[in-house]
């Protein structure tokens, strides 16, 4: 697997593997309970994590160019 | 006639003007009517596959689960946006796949790729069958959000009726370019009725978000984060994994794949789509917020929660803008949800059936086929009484057993025969509707497992099965591929 098929498994981690160590209401962060915090935390980072990967690939590149 | 109903079919009209509008100038054949000439930009892909997700579930269900279950509703926002990350390597080899082979429709992806008209048709009827709860969801929501909004002179009935009446002229008249144009409209309203409730009402109601949860916690301990059983993390890490897969194996998210103009509109959209989930949250920060001021929604009223709030909170006139929002994102869905349904039945069975059938003829038929369906759906909205969310799971897990039948397609080569895909796609779905049917879990089946186990959701058996069988049979029926792949029968289809 090359860095950015990696960098795909980033988020399944975050969202899925992190929740059973931060299922907790406290403490609130942005007001919201911290379990649901974490959640949107990774909801945005996907979004960063996806435009790196979109930069690194090859194949959106050339296609960009046609 | 009060001021909310008169805005709701106001943006009723609209919106079949819109529909109307669209077909102007454009001559309509099956490609046109069902892909839009695979012309659509990432903006209009964005739209339509925004479109679809949020759909009624999101504005009433969301909210529902939210006031009714509490935390396991973050699901949703996870599903959604891990689904995104998956399409980025999903989607553009099914596209560039479709394109090529000028498929209409999902059943024909299969067709093509195992080339089998039989596997077709088990997943035209797979599809078929999930999309019918699917519908009868967005109904069901359409039925609520009238009735309420008239204060109660509108009952259920008539506004599902109105709905369905609708809907179904909307998608006889324009097909797909219709639900892109009532997308745009929908966004716009659903973004903003949605971000303006979930500040406005935690604030009016207890000055502001924490304050809010923390009289949440502090009437109901524990309603905020995942329960020890139950509905646990391990419940939430499987669901969300199962409805990954399953998100674009709908026929119709499965369809709008096809109308993208290239395949960079996906890998675009997998980095804006994520950020746009987040309007889940301001749908849950409503949903928190009804828990204590309309107290007492039991089961299936808990759909009701979001409206109800809304009601005591503000005048009719606002309750019109909230109820035409909802009308929409019940409207654009189920236009398409009929479309893909029909075009289905039209092109992957009657066709199969009736090989001689003209172009035209396959059309029509599906044009014919929508009323029909429409009221069959009709039928099971008046006739049945299941949550928004035990509906939309009903046909999440029903969808998700096409999934690997599909990722096994993808290379140049499918991993697995004909016979392997159709009977893993059959075990996995015949599981799936005796667990159903019977309303099994783990939890009863095995009741002394430890909750990590035994809170899983049971769609991962039915799953696990469906894998194994596939691989079975492949194995077992593999010289008989063999023999049978060299004549290639079918046009278009390529040869293995």
């Amino acid at each position: 697997m090359k860095a950015r098929h990696w960098l795909g498994v980033l988020p399944f981690a975050g969202m899925l593997g992190g929740v059973p160590f931060v299922n907790q209401v406290e403490p609130y962060v942005l007001g919201m309970p911290f379990v649901l915090f974490w959640i949107v935390l990774w909801v945005v980072l996907t979004s960063v994590i996806m435009a790196v990967i979109y930069r690194m690939d090859p194949a959106a590149r050339e296609e960009e160019k046609r | 006639m009060n001021a909310a109903l008169a805005i709701i079919f106001l943006f009723l009209l609209v919106s079949l003007y819109f529909g109307i509008r669209a077909k102007h100038g454009k001559e309509m054949n099956m490609e046109q009517w069902t892909v839009g000439g695979r012309g659509f930009g990432a903006i209009f892909i964005f739209l339509l596959v925004a479109g679809e997700i949020y759909t009624t579930f999101t504005f009433l269900g969301g909210s529902g689960w939210a006031y009714s279950k509490g935390a396991p509703s973050y699901y949703v926002l996870s599903y959604i946006c891990l689904a995104y990350v998956l399409s980025y390597w999903l989607l553009p080899p099914i596209w560039r796949y479709a394109k090529e082979h000028r498929l209409v429709s999902q059943s024909d992806f299969f067709v093509s790729k195992y080339n089998s008209p039989v596997l077709g048709i088990l997943v035209a009827a797979v599809g078929g069958v999930a999309i019918i709860p699917y519908l009868i969801l967005q109904f069901k929501g359409l039925g609520i959000i009238v009735s309420e909004a008239s204060y109660g002179s509108i009952s259920p009935a008539v506004a599902v009726w109105i709905g369905v009446i609708a809907v179904t002229i909307y998608v006889m008249v324009s097909g797909i370019h219709g639900s892109a144009w009532t997308a745009v409209l929908k966004d716009i309203m659903i973004f903003i009725v949605v971000v303006f409730l979930g500040f406005y009402l935690p604030f009016h109601y207890y000055g502001g978000i924490q304050p809010m949860f923390e009289a949440v916690e502090a009437a109901q301990p524990g309603y905020l984060i995942f329960p020890e059983e139950g509905m646990s993390v391990s419940w939430y890490i499987s669901t969300v994994l199962l409805t990954v897969f399953g998100f674009y194996m709908w026929p119709h998210t499965f369809l709008s794949v096809f109308s993208a103009k290239n395949e960079n509109v996906f890998r675009k959209n997998a980095i804006v789509l994520p950020l746009y989930t987040l309007m889940l949250l301001f749908v849950f920060f409503v949903g928190f917020t009804a828990i204590l001021q309309v107290p007492g929604l039991k089961g299936a009223d808990g759909d009701l929660s979001l409206l109800r709030l809304s009601i005591q909170t503000f005048d009719p006139w606002v309750i019109g803008l909230i109820g035409a929002a909802g009308l929409l994102t019940a409207l654009v869905p189920g236009s398409m949800l009929l479309m893909t349904a029909a075009t289905l039945f039209a092109k992957n069975i009657y066709k199969v059936i009736v090989p001689q059938a003209t172009d035209e003829q396959v059309a029509r038929v599906a044009k014919g086929l929508v009323p029909v369906i429409s009221l069959i759906s009709l039928y099971f909205t008046l006739n049945g009484g299941n949550t928004l969310v035990t509906l939309l799971l009903m046909g999440y897990s029903v969808v998700t057993q096409l999934f690997p039948a599909l990722l096994f397609s993808l290379g140049r080569k499918p991993l697995v025969n004909k016979y392997g895909a159709f009977a893993g796609i059959l075990c996995g779905e015949l599981t799936v509707a005796y667990l159903t049917v019977f309303n099994i879990t783990l939890a009863n089946l095995f009741p002394s497992w430890p909750s990590v186990l035994k809170d899983m959701n049971i769609g991962v058996v039915a799953l696990v099965l469906n894998l194994a069988v596939m691989f079975a049979v492949s194995f077992a029926t593999k010289g008989l591929s063999v023999r049978n792949a060299r004549p290639a029968k079918t046009e278009g289809t390529p040869t293995v």
